[in-house]
């Protein structure tokens, strides 16, 4: 099964609740996904020429002291800002530069995300003690995209959750399944996009990766998906600026979609939409299969 | 349970944010007499009024979530908003009214009664019908009435793609396009019998406004009930 949720903010007031919204969404739909869940946020932007990076110690890490680091090596970084298992730091580099000298230096620590905006939270265990632990309530932000997994296709890790970082602050979560991701990894390994996990939502992610970098718009992008990728979908992947959402051509996988004046939203089930604020006079509908519906200021339709 | 007797004593009414689907379908269940019931709050939760036996008058305040009224019998249901998958999906009888739209699979497998949908309904609305009637006023998605066997789906706006694929002996009308017909299902002729069916049904959908005429018939073309080698490329 799986769930999946997104939430764009149009109001600071929706902004500064953005974590407790999203919070509540996920708890909505706990039962579609028991094994793991995960979080991207989208929020305080680093400043220019520095990057932000979502670290992962799966064995616990002294964060104090790789802030120290950091900043010895980068010459400015700020101090961790710590939930549960993850760290977020923002390091006066570009991403791909920190991301370098982190796998040379800390091979122990994973990157869940990187670039200016995104922050990805995730763990394998219970949504609900996943929201507690992680302090989601606190989190203020723009937009967020949201999961609960019941696995189908690899193991229950947390390197195996979602969202899963397709690149610079971009990110995926996926309902369903595919059944061409061994073929398609091969293909995308030889185009050089790298791979952390046998997921294969991963090799989704890395085929928009391969796809935006060979010059393709999201739009285009997410509709090679309909072409390349076979199985189950919905996906909502989630952009600097806002979230697109696209479901398989036959529409397997459930979603709706809400907006009001202050957000849009789009979840697995109607009931994680409920616990919204104005949910019961939003505008609400379901997408329609095979079309891309995205919100932001780089909206593509 | 968070039950009400209002004034008006006939009627009760149910709040679902103090009270759980189960505590409402088993006070459902238990009541033999046909009663009133009124649903508040029901926040996209599953399952609600499932199971009906008796002529109960039910009446949801909001939008639902999966497999409201399924396997209904008798029971009066109406949805003062949208449903979620599988509305009505096998029902037995009685009526169920959906005033905004549902999602997938709409009256699924249902055997009898009738499903009035006033928005849209989305794919694979009255899949494998056996015997209820399905209006829809709005437009349904892609491989709606797949497999059904029996009784009659109406649709006032679209169809999407593939509408009736592998259709057995259920009757399609549509008003508006549609953007495909599915494997066996053809375009028939609108007989007598055929416009006094589907104006009876548009009648009992509260539409009578609506011309029987302006509406196209479709059906099986029979060719695929029975294994047959010359068929092999469509199974």
């Amino acid at each position: 099964m799986c769930g999946i949720a997104g939430l764009f903010t149009k109001t600071p007031g929706g902004q500064a609740a953005l974590g407790a919204h999203v919070a509540r969404m996920l708890e909505q739909l706990a039962a579609r996904g028991p094994d793991s869940a995960g979080v991207a946020f989208y929020r305080e932007p680093a400043p220019a020429g520095s990057c932000k990076l979502s670290l992962f110690a799966e064995e616990g890490c002294d964060w104090d002291a790789l802030g120290t680091e950091l900043d010895e090596v980068f010459e400015s970084a700020s101090p961790p800002r710590v939930h549960a298992s993850h760290a977020v730091f923002v390091v006066e580099a570009d991403a791909e530069q920190a991301q370098g000298w982190l796998g040379e230096a800390h091979p122990e620590l994973r990157v869940m995300s990187a670039g200016t905006t995104i922050e990805v939270y995730k763990e394998a265990g219970s949504p609900h003690e996943f929201v507690r632990r992680f302090g989601l309530e606190e989190i203020a932000g723009s937009h967020a995209l949201g999961h609960t997994r019941m696995a189908t296709e690899s193991r229950v890790t947390t390197e195996h959750s979602h969202p899963f970082s397709t690149g610079e602050d971009l990110c995926l979560v996926h309902n369903g399944s595919l059944s061409n991701h061994n073929r398609l990894r091969r293909r995308l390994r030889s185009e050089g996009i790298r791979f952390q996990t046998d997921n294969d939502t991963e090799v989704a992610a890395g085929y928009l990766t391969w796809r935006l970098r060979e010059g393709a718009s999201l739009e285009q992008a997410l509709e090679g998906c309909l072409e390349d990728l076979d199985g189950f979908y919905t996906f909502a992947v989630g952009t600097v600026d806002g979230f697109a959402v696209l479901r398989d051509p036959i529409a397997c996988k459930p979603a709706v979609m809400a907006e009001t004046e202050d957000w849009v939203a789009m979840a697995s089930e109607y009931r994680a939409i409920a616990v919204l604020p104005g949910a019961a006079g939003a505008r609400t509908w379901e997408p329609e299969p095979g079309r891309v519906y995205s919100w932001g200021a780089t909206a593509v339709s | 349970m968070a039950a009400e007797q209002s004034t008006d004593a006939a009627l009760t009414t149910v709040d679902l944010s103090s009270a759980s689907v189960r505590e409402l379908n088993q006070r459902l269940h238990d009541l033999e007499q046909p009663a009133r019931v009124r649903v508040l709050e029901p926040g996209g939760r599953h399952s609600i009024a499932a199971g009906l036996r008796a002529a109960h008058d039910v009446e949801i305040a909001g939008h639902v979530g999966y497999y409201c009224a399924g396997m209904n019998q008798l029971a009066t249901v109406r949805i003062r908003g949208n449903c979620g998958v599988g509305v009505a999906e096998n029902m037995m009888s009685g009526t169920v009214i959906v005033e905004g739209s549902a999602s997938q699979s709409a009256g699924a497998t249902a055997r009898g009664g009738l499903l009035v949908i006033d928005g849209d309904a989305s794919a694979r609305c009255a899949i494998s019908l056996k015997g209820a009637d399905v209006v829809v006023r709005g437009s349904v998605g892609h491989m709606s009435a797949f497999m059904a066997q029996r009784g009659a789906l109406v649709v006032c706006g679209d169809a999407g793609e593939a509408l009736g694929d592998s259709l057995y002996e259920a009757h399609l009308y549509v008003r508006g396009e549609v953007r495909s017909l599915g494997a066996d299902c053809i375009e028939k002729e609108l007989r007598d019998e055929h416009l006094a069916e589907l104006s009876g049904l548009l009648e009992r959908a509260g539409l009578a406004e609506l011309e029987a005429s302006g509406f196209r018939r479709y059906g099986s073309e029979r060719r695929l009930y029975n294994f047959h080698p010359d068929n092999l490329g469509s199974y």
